[in-house]
């Protein structure tokens, strides 16, 4: 098929593969079955693949918080309640565990998930605004509201994670004397500065509204979503994240309000 | 009535483009978006001037060709497709704002006109039932659940017109290629190649430089045909499912 | 007067491929006969398919799991948008699923009659015949017609017929069945079977040695313009129904590559026969640049009326009972408002034509729901009619089930076409046609769902058997250079005429010309036709023409996306084509079908065929531009259905 010599138009179109904002031009097709790449490859190359990571860290990191909400709780029954069962966190499983290694299993975990959910969550976003890269002229109030607080609502937890642990677990910028062990006093502490309580609060609401949807959105991901389970699930989010905001936002507000001191 | 439009305007793929304003007099309530927009290119074209290229073929809702972006919503105000949409959901004295779809994978042709032939792509890549011709047996060998055969039209009545990238803020094309995969997957003639189907046209997907999912919803919304949302869950479903059993083959 | 007119009669032309024998073996007997291409050799032949509708995604798929080289065009940047996808009803097939009696025969036996004695019994009979597995090869693909609870297929009746063969996905047939066929033809060209040529124009056809070897298409997004070379082509470009521009037809719907092979020799039959759909939205204005089509079924339930006095321009809920007129229910009190399409147009056109319209400009009649709904109730209105009621109302924001809708007759469907023998080849060997796009199974009328039977029959089943009998006989020769000198003229020929069009620079738009042409051909050539009106389009069109290439302005270049250019060079076919409608309307001094002449009528206002003088195909051969053509008929013999004239007083 000669081409033919009638017009020179070509100059003015780029060539489909190298024209600005051009997504790749035509792939072939996808190996078929029997050449695919390992299931780990397949699911961490594809969107869905990683949305399926974020989903199952995320709801490991929730089962977590629900954990860690209750936990908190104990402060309400005084110092020994508290105390005691951090020091059960670490005799967790024995005797056919060591001193601390539940824990340590627990830890490495968690921060496995945290991880896979941020690295995850990074790739994606990237990914997500190249195959948006103009904008409308005409704006409108989108309901990308959701997009965008699991975004900012994710980068301020990644923050605060950081700091919490370096304020309660390590002690390295905890405003009292820190005293391992004693997580009573320490958390009464740390809520008795204002801008703790500032920081801690901001993040639980983050935390409300980031598990808010992305637990109706892990559902989705994993395929339990459909139009019927649809209203249970979301009913589901408001309430987790709803009692998981409570929980954790009654300890500084005792604390401040000298219900526990 | 009489309106002022704002249009994109952009030459060809390489070119910038830029917002430009017209005003138009005389529009009927009556009038589609589309034939308002003809009324535009003839009075352009008498002056010399170049008139705004739109893709657009049926004018009934069900070609798909129609693809613009009107004051920020794909396919305007209304949910229905930009020929269906009729002057009379907008005000004498409007400024309207006109825009192609915006979308990595769906590069502006010229003006309001954009290349989807990603789209196509991803239905090769395995969005139909292999069925060579002659082959086929009786027709009602293999009865069909009138629940599934209603699930699978629901999702066939996708026109592949592209509003859900359009709209997505991640460009994410989950809605149209969810559609087809549950369109043929619950068929129980489409039942051999159901895990290949969602794995490879999932793969083309990506491979287009679509976004990914984040579940805003916008995509349904967006859509003329109604493509309910959970349309996506059901093919994350399926992908999941394929995985499992693709890797215990 | 022109000259047009006074054309010359040439030799029959006769269709040398069909069998003989009793008709229901003939089909078997011709697939026997062809000569086969042996697989390993179909790879090397390419064949050229224009058009993605239902014919020609049909076919392009098949014609790739035969093994051929198939290149393939379509003018819409997806092959998955052709205007096939806009048909509404259903498609008929012979399963008799129900048992209601029937069965192959009576299809054909329907069909021959729905289509006025004008059509080849061969022909219909094979239609008949793969129907059925039509249906099986729709369900295999996973198209997903409407099923009963017990997961059957459900069908129902159409179009006045009294058996339910008609099968369906909703009211988007149309829609799903091209869908199928669209994935098939998208599984061969991931495949690599297929090299597709989206957003890609078919401008003329090149004939070498008197064979079809090749197209010249422009790239519409560039504007470049090539040769694509073949064994063999095959136009599957669809109906001519936007000469009347408003139609229902989508936009760009057009007759170029049709019109292209006929100006380089192949003969164009029955051009006259054009369908004109009884229920469409009426226009609101002179902005209106298509038209709707509301489904046929409406008027199982809706009456039909106008006013009794001219003029009348009262609310329809304040003109009494008594000053109405339910006009059908007068004439044809046996058929009431379900008489064939072609008699409900032309009595709405009569009305409207006293005066007695209805809305803007006088031109629709009532048809009313209220009695409907007033016996059935509401609910039951709505479970039956109510997407097509959102649909109405959506487009002319009148409620349906408070005001009687407004309805008008709009062209929708053209049974002419490009000349076919029974292997659906023209008169240019190695040229063929299917789908709308020849004149083959509809005679002088289409009943409601036969299209897409005809189109998905052509493309999967009919061609792909025949094309192989031309194929082996002529095989594959050497590539053509694009230095041939055929191809270079047909190439400058190309070149000339865009770039004619764009340095004409003058003051009128593509689209003023089209409309006027399209009113001329509504006017005169439309539902009603007489001698005097055809003479005197016959003496506008060259003058619309002549005008045309005066004053038509096409801005921009011809190397870019330029839609405007596009239009223009439609509208040059049109104003040849719409000559040849006038001519042909003129010359069959009968009426038939969707064809009318008021000449040719019975005493009460039927439409009267005259079999001994018309009783033939006629297909004309093109001679030079606003040139008298030739005519050569095909006779036509019934030795199965009798013809009887119709009647439904």
């Amino acid at each position: 098929m000669a081409p033919t010599v009638i017009s020179m138009a070509l100059a003015t179109r780029p060539d489909k593969d190298t024209a600005p904002g051009k997504a790749p031009g035509k792939r072939p097709s996808p190996a078929r079955s029997g050449m695919r790449p390992s299931l780990v490859r397949s699911v961490w190359d594809s969107t869905i693949g990683k949305k399926t990571v974020m989903a199952v860290s995320g709801l490991i990191m929730l089962g977590y918080l629900v954990a860690h909400m209750i936990g908190n709780l104990k402060i309400f029954f005084g110092p020994e309640d508290i105390n005691e069962y951090a020091h059960w966190l670490r005799t967790m499983g024995e005797p056919v565990l060591h001193y601390e290694w539940a824990l340590w299993l627990v830890r490495i975990v968690l921060v496995a998930a945290v991880v896979l959910h941020a690295v995850s969550a990074y790739q994606l976003s990237r990914r997500d605004i190249k195959a948006r890269p103009a904008k409308y002229v005409h704006k409108r109030k989108r309901a990308s509201y959701a997009t965008r607080t699991m975004r900012w609502g994710g980068i301020i937890l990644a923050l605060f994670i950081v700091w919490h642990l370096l304020d309660l677990t390590t002690g390295t910028v905890h405003p009292g004397e820190f005293e391992h062990l004693h997580p009573y006093q320490n958390i009464i502490d740390t809520f008795s500065t204002w801008y703790s309580n500032v920081i801690y609060i901001v993040a639980v609401v983050a935390v409300g509204l980031h598990v808010r949807h992305g637990f109706w959105s892990a559902a989705q991901t994993l395929g339990a979503g459909n139009a019927r389970r649809d209203k249970v699930l979301k009913a589901t989010a408001n309430a987790l994240a709803l009692v998981l905001t409570l929980g954790f936002v009654s300890v500084p507000v005792a604390v401040m309000t000298g219900v526990v001191s | 009535m009489k309106l002022t439009l704002r249009v994109w305007r952009q030459k060809n793929a390489g070119a910038d483009g830029a917002m430009s304003t017209y005003e138009v007099d005389g529009i009927s309530p009556d009038m589609s978006f589309l034939e308002m927009l003809d009324t535009l290119n003839e009075e352009l074209i008498v002056k010399g001037e170049d008139p705004v290229a739109f893709d657009h073929d049926c004018r009934e809702g069900i070609c798909g060709a129609c693809s613009l972006v009107i004051n920020g919503d794909a396919h305007g105000p209304e949910r229905t497709t930009s020929c269906q949409l009729h002057m009379r959901s907008f005000q004498d004295g409007d400024t309207i704002d006109v825009e192609p779809w915006r979308a990595a994978a769906f590069p502006v042709v010229k003006d309001l006109v954009v290349d989807r032939s990603a789209f196509d792509r991803i239905i090769q890549a395995g969005g139909y039932i292999t069925a060579p011709t002659g082959a086929a047996p009786e027709a009602h060998a293999t009865p069909v659940p009138k629940p599934d055969a209603d699930f699978a039209f629901e999702h066939a009545e996708c026109i592949g017109c592209g509003a859900c990238v359009a709209a997505c803020p991640n460009g994410s094309a989950m809605l149209f290629t969810s559609a087809k995969v549950n369109h043929l997957n619950v068929l129980p003639q489409g039942s051999p190649e159901r895990e290949t189907r969602v794995l490879d046209m999932v793969d083309q997907m990506d491979a287009e430089g679509f976004g990914g999912c984040t579940l805003t919803g916008e995509c349904a919304t967006a859509c003329p045909k109604g493509i309910p949302l959970p349309s996506i869950a059901a093919m994350n479903k399926e992908w999941l499912r394929a995985q499992r059993r693709v890797a215990r083959r | 007067m022109s000259t047009y007119a006074e054309y010359a009669t040439g030799a029959p032309v006769v269709d040398t491929k069909a069998p003989s024998g009793p008709v229901n073996e003939r089909w078997d007997k011709r697939r026997f006969e062809a000569k086969l291409v042996n697989p390993a050799n179909r790879r090397k032949h390419t064949v050229i398919v224009v058009g993605t509708g239902l014919a020609g995604g049909s076919a392009g798929a098949t014609l790739a799991e035969q093994g051929y080289h198939v290149v393939q065009f379509c003018f819409q940047d997806s092959p998955r948008r052709a205007h096939s996808i806009a048909a509404q009803g259903g498609i008929n097939a012979a399963k008799n699923y129900r048992n209601d009696g029937d069965s192959i025969h009576r299809l054909f036996y329907d069909t021959v009659k729905g289509g006025d004695f004008r059509a080849r019994e061969s022909n219909v009979h094979r239609l008949a015949q793969i129907s059925v597995e039509i249906i099986d090869q729709c369900v295999a693909q996973g198209v997903p017609f409407a099923r009963e609870y017990g997961g059957l297929l459900d069908t129902r009746s159409f179009g006045g017929v009294q058996v339910s063969r008609t099968f369906y996905a909703r009211g988007q047939t149309g829609q799903q069945l091209l869908l199928g066929a669209y994935q098939a033809l998208s599984r061969q060209i991931a495949a690599g079977n297929v090299e597709m040529h989206a957003r890609t124009e078919m401008l003329d056809l090149i004939v070498v040695d008197g064979r079809a070897r090749g197209i010249v298409a422009r790239d519409l997004i560039t504007g470049k313009i090539d040769t694509y070379f073949a064994d063999a082509v095959v136009l599957a470009s669809g109906g001519y129904g936007n000469v009347f521009y408003l139609s229902t037809n989508a936009m760009n719907s057009n007759a170029t590559a049709i019109w292209r092979a006929h100006r380089r020799g192949a003969y164009f039959a029955n051009p006259c026969f054009t369908q004109i759909h009884p229920t469409c939205i009426p226009r609101t204005g002179d902005h209106q640049s298509k038209l709707t089509l509301m489904s046929e079924s409406l008027r199982n339930d809706g009456r039909i009326w106008v006013p009794k006095a001219k003029g009348d321009t009262r609310p329809a809920a304040e003109i009494p009972e008594d000053e109405r007129d339910y006009y059908l229910e007068r004439i044809y009190p046996s058929f009431g408002n379900l008489v064939p399409r072609d008699i409900a147009s032309r009595a709405a056109k009569n009305v409207c034509d006293e005066g007695r319209g209805v809305g803007p400009g006088g031109q629709g009649v009532y048809l009313d729901f209220a009695d409907a709904i007033q016996r059935m109730g509401r609910k039951a209105v709505e479970a039956k009619y109510g997407n097509l009621f959102d649909m109405y109302q959506r487009i002319t924001d009148e409620d349906p089930y408070e005001v009687p809708m407004r309805i008008y007759p709009a062209v929708h469907y053209t049974m002419g076409g490009l000349w076919v023998d029974y292997d659906l080849q023209t008169t240019i060997p190695g040229l063929f046609a299917i789908g709308e796009a020849n004149f083959s199974d509809h005679g002088a009328n289409r009943l409601g769902a036969s299209a897409l039977m005809q189109g998905l029959a052509d493309g999967y089943f009919v061609l792909p058997s025949t094309i192989n009998d031309y194929l082996a006989r002529n095989p594959h020769q050497d590539e053509l250079s694009t230095e041939h000198p055929v191809v270079q003229e047909v190439l400058a020929e190309t070149e000339d005429r865009l770039n004619l069009l764009l340095s004409v620079d003058g003051d009128r738009t593509p689209d003023s010309f089209h409309r006027e042409l399209g009113e001329l051909m509504w006017e005169f050539c439309g539902m009603a036709r007489t001698e005097t009106g055809l003479r005197k389009a016959l003496e506008r069109i060259p003058q619309i023409r002549e005008e045309f290439w005066r004053r038509i302005k096409v801005p921009g270049t011809g190397e870019e996306f330029n839609q405007s250019l596009e239009k223009a060079n439609r509208i040059v076919d049109y104003l040849e084509l719409a000559e040849l409608m006038c001519l042909d309307a003129l010359h069959r001094a009968e009426s038939c079908g969707g064809h009318f002449r008021e000449e040719s009528q019975t005493a009460d206002g039927e439409a009267e065929r005259k079999d001994e003088e018309f009783s033939y195909a006629a297909a004309w051969e093109f001679t030079d531009t606003g040139a008298s053509p030739v005519l050569h008929k095909e006779e036509l013999t019934f030795e199965y259905v009798h013809p009887t004239q119709r009647s439904y007083a």
